[in-house]
């Protein structure tokens, strides 16, 4: 199937961003790693690689304005519904299990990986909904 | 929402598509509104009106008329 403009435009986005993303964190390991960075800069190189997640995030927001197919919209709309409510329950539900330590902390960069995680069960749910009644 | 665009589209011959062509959306989205999944917006009724000299209400039933039916 052919993609759409805006879905190339999504596509050239998330791989720019993609690459940004593991430059700037493979720099970042090896200059905390080896005490090459220190003060502002040092806050600098720590924020680099999540300016690139942040970057997809916008890319995807850029997809939906850009997107002129209104089915195709929705369903992506709805995808990010379920990321985000998967991602955000699950966030909530260990946030008070790590209020009455029963579990570990974990850092909140996990909120987004789960979110990504939640884009694949979103497609599974429009799937879903698309069984059984194909012409 | 039930609509006749399964039979206009095959009165001429047409697959889904060649009807997405001419709509200008993708295939899934005429196989979307085909099959009643989705609700077109009322800019998308009236290209599809438009292209098949109709009016939107000779396409698409009227889903309260449905009900009282």
């Amino acid at each position: 199937m052919s993609q759409s403009v805006a879905q190339r435009r999504y596509n050239k986005r998330t791989i720019v961003f993609s690459l940004f993303y593991a430059a700037t964190l493979i720099a970042a390991v090896y200059s905390f790693k080896h005490h090459l960075v220190a003060g502002p800069l040092a806050w600098v190189v720590a924020v680099l690689p999540a300016l690139s997640i942040v970057g997809i995030f916008a890319a995807i927001g850029l997809y939906l304005a850009e997107e002129s197919d209104e089915y195709v919209r929705a369903m992506t709309v709805r995808q990010t519904l379920w990321a985000s409510g998967f991602a955000l329950s699950i966030a909530t539900i260990w946030g008070f299990l790590e209020s009455f330590e029963l579990v570990g902390h974990v850092e909140s960069y996990w909120v987004s990986i789960l979110w990504f995680g939640g884009l694949g069960l979103g497609t599974c749910a429009n799937r879903l909904s698309t069984v059984g009644r194909r012409s | 929402m039930k609509n006749r665009l399964k039979v206009l589209r095959a009165e001429r011959d047409w697959s889904q598509q060649d009807l997405a062509e001419r709509l200008e959306v993708s295939r899934q989205s005429v196989n979307a509104i085909e099959t009643g999944r989705y609700d077109p917006s009322l800019p998308l009724a009236f290209r599809i009106a438009d292209l098949f000299d109709m009016s939107i209400e000779a396409i698409f039933q009227n889903p309260s008329k449905e009900i009282q039916a």
